[in-house]
């Protein structure tokens, strides 16, 4: 029987802001989502505090990646509702503006934009959204490049890149507009072995840094390791959740068991 | 049959085909510009206008493909004067050019708007880019350069179809030589000159559009690589 | 100044019948031109390749308006009378021989390499190559950009009109003069245009979307 919300009193990282108390920044109440008939997202509820790490794990077609899109208010819900940062996510244009600002999104296929170096990946944002002047976006362009490992490459192109560190410039590009909350869509699903690691290291570091994060991903042992919450998607429904070291030592459900067992 | 080919012309009137070839660059690189941006618009609008928007620019791209230019040019002409408003050759043949060429570069444009993954607009929106910023600097110029070659093919075919213009008596090559050619009686031999100068004018056009986007797409030139 | 009636309607559809005989004739000569040409492009002679591909070059990098201008004074060199529709059918051939050359170039080189191996291995013989294997599957590939130049045909023949010719466009050009009424005259000549030439582009477009499902 799955539960209906994750209470956070699980451990937090470093805490920042004290310890389970700090504030809440993502909440995600009883969602429902359909795609045409398909029911893909059945009432699930999620609270992520402040420098929280937030693991989403399942199956393909559980979910978890809808969730994630929904939240950044890629996806629209047919029910329940989602606030992030204070923004209630479904707003209209001038909302979007706002949430934009606080919530940055990493994606799988890392989506650099393919006619601009990696140093004007980053500052582009800066100096059309955020008004930053040229200077100044370069100084925090390079600012996160050092914080990736990539100070070397800001002149190259991502077809120059391999695919860990194309994954690192984007996490740059969202770091750069300082996000209070970062979601992360199986960042490392695409990457070979020897890649994955470069990517998750750096996510470890920013977790370390305080960022909240929320990540969907199969990277079972870096969720085991890192993560401060679990939340396990089985058809549409957050079936287990709750805090890494308890979830992982004893699952109460039988298909998280079976998940974790099969090592996915 | 034997005829004497009588190229002597040439000595003296050879500034006058000179003149008409830049009267003609002057005409259709005026046309080319207004054109790519009534074109590119058109595709923007295409591409992410509402449904109403689309099917206008789809009516229009259709009309100008399916009728010829000759008489694209005789609407504008003739018909723009018999409304009593007196506009001169030069302008008339301008608008028609503008109007016929804008609708081949929309279709061009869309192909290479369309060609932009969705992924891309996606990592825009999440940075916080707008619509319109989207659009100028991550969908427009990628866009630009897949559909390069036949966009400088479709401009150079411009360029040669501007000969077309005089028959409304536009100042440019082709209007030139066939004051030649009614001065001189030597036909044959003054269209076969204009024939190498619009050869001329067709390499050099190709050249220029080459150096254009050599200075454009900079990752191009410095990669080599398509997008 | 006549009023525009009927009479004139009529002899717009009657001018039409003369731009569709041109654009067969364009049609016919041109693909027979355009073939010997794709068939030198691909050939094994360098001189047929060269000469092939400046002969296209040529004629690709000139204006139609002037291959006509050429034809038709030439004709009087040659000691031919100065007739319109010969004029207008020569030049009209060797520009769509160019661009139909082209196209089928491309569409031959677009028949995957292997087909050649397969019936070289085979023991087939360059002719039965082509015969048997190549060309049927270029002829499938070129199907939709034909069709879709024929619209470029019908268009060109317009400019025959220049050159004294009495096709659509110069019937036009004469009811403009007694009628003047441009616009309606005009815009009439360019939907009889419309209604040969957009279905001409909707089957190519529909050529194309069929066969792009189907590989």
């Amino acid at each position: 029987m799955p539960p209906d919300s994750i209470i956070p009193a699980g451990r937090v990282r470093f805490g920042q802001n004290g310890g389970a108390e700090s504030e809440i920044v993502v909440q995600v109440r009883d969602v429902t989502k359909f795609f045409g008939l398909l029911k893909v997202l059945d009432g699930v509820s999620l609270d992520v505090r402040q420098g929280q790490m937030v693991a989403i794990v399942g199956r393909s077609g559980s979910g978890k990646s809808t969730l994630l899109r929904c939240m950044n208010g890629l996806e629209s819900i047919q029910g329940g509702e989602i606030v992030i940062c204070g923004h209630e996510v479904s707003g209209g244009r001038s909302n979007r503006a706002l949430l934009r600002r606080d919530v940055g999104m990493v994606f799988q296929s890392y989506n650099l934009f393919p006619h601009l170096t990696a140093e004007r990946n980053i500052t582009l944002a800066l100096t059309l959204v955020k008004k930053h002047s040229k200077h100044e976006a370069l100084r925090i362009a390079a600012e996160v490049l050092a914080l990736v490992g990539l100070s070397d490459k800001s002149a190259a192109y991502p077809e120059q890149l391999s695919g860990g560190q194309q994954q690192r410039v984007a996490i740059a590009r969202s770091l750069a507009l300082s996000p209070k909350v970062m979601l992360f869509d199986e960042v490392t699903s695409a990457l070979d072995p020897e890649l994955t690691v470069e990517v998750l290291k750096v996510m470890e570091d920013l977790a370390d840094r305080g960022m909240t994060m929320v990540l969907v991903t199969h990277e079972m042992a870096f969720a085991r390791r890192v993560a401060d919450q679990v939340v396990f998607m089985h058809k549409g429904k957050a079936w287990e959740a709750g805090p890494t070291a308890r979830l992982f030592g004893s699952p109460t459900t039988i298909e998280f068991a079976q998940f974790i067992g099969t090592g996915l | 049959m034997r005829y004497t080919f009588d190229f002597s012309f040439l000595a003296e009137r050879w500034p006058a085909f000179l003149e008409g070839a830049w009267l003609t660059i002057r005409l259709t690189v005026v046309a080319i510009v207004l054109g790519f941006i009534v074109g590119t618009v058109c595709a923007v609008l295409r591409v992410y206008g509402p449904v109403w928007v689309r099917r206008l620019v789809g009516a229009y791209v259709e009309a100008i493909r399916n009728t010829p230019l000759l008489v694209q040019i005789f609407i504008v002409y003739f018909g723009i004067a018999s409304l009593g408003l007196k506009l001169s050759a030069e302008l008339s043949a301008i608008i028609a050019l503008v109007i016929n060429v804008g609708a081949y570069t929309t279709e061009i444009m869309r192909a290479g708007i369309e060609s932009i993954g969705k992924t891309q607009l996606e990592a825009a929106d999440c940075l916080g880019l707008t619509r319109v910023q989207t659009i100028l600097h991550i969908v427009l110029l990628p866009a630009m350069e897949r559909v390069y070659p036949a966009l400088s093919s479709q401009f150079v075919l411009l360029m040669l179809a501007s000969s077309v213009t005089s028959q409304i008596s536009a100042e440019e090559l082709t209007a030139a030589a066939g004051v030649i050619q009614s001065d001189t009686y030597r036909s044959f031999e003054v269209y076969l000159i204009v024939a190498v100068v619009y050869l001329a004018l067709s390499f050099l056009y190709r050249l220029g559009f080459w150096l254009i986007g050599s200075w454009l797409f900079v990752r191009r030139r410095k990669l080599g690589t398509a997008l | 100044m006549t009023q525009f009636t009927s009479v004139h309607v009529f002899y717009l559809l009657q001018a039409a019948r003369w731009t569709i005989l041109l654009s067969l004739i364009a049609i016919a000569g041109g693909s027979v031109l355009g073939l010997a040409l794709a068939l030198a492009r691909v050939s094994k002679l360098r001189v047929l390749r060269a000469l092939a591909v400046v002969y296209i070059q040529i004629v690709q990098g000139t204006p139609l308006l002037i291959l006509l201008f050429l034809s038709y004074f030439g004709l009087s060199l040659v000691g031919l009378r100065l007739d319109p529709l010969v004029a207008a059918g020569i030049s009209l051939t060797f520009y769509v021989g160019a661009f139909l050359g082209e196209i089928w170039r491309g569409c031959i080189e677009a028949v995957p390499r292997t087909q050649w191996e397969a019936s070289d291995c085979l023991g087939l013989n360059r002719f039965q190559q082509y015969a048997y294997v190549i060309l049927p599957q270029a002829v499938r590939i070129a199907t939709p950009p034909t069709v879709g130049f024929m619209v470029q045909v019908v268009k060109n023949t317009s400019l025959a009109s220049i050159i004294g010719f009495v096709e659509l466009t110069r019937a036009g050009q004469i009811v403009n003069n007694s009628t003047f009424q441009p616009f309606l005259v005009f815009l009439l000549v360019a939907a009889i245009y419309f209604a040969i030439c957009y279905p001409l582009s909707v089957t190519s477009r529909a050529l194309e979307r069929k066969m792009n499902a189907a590989r």
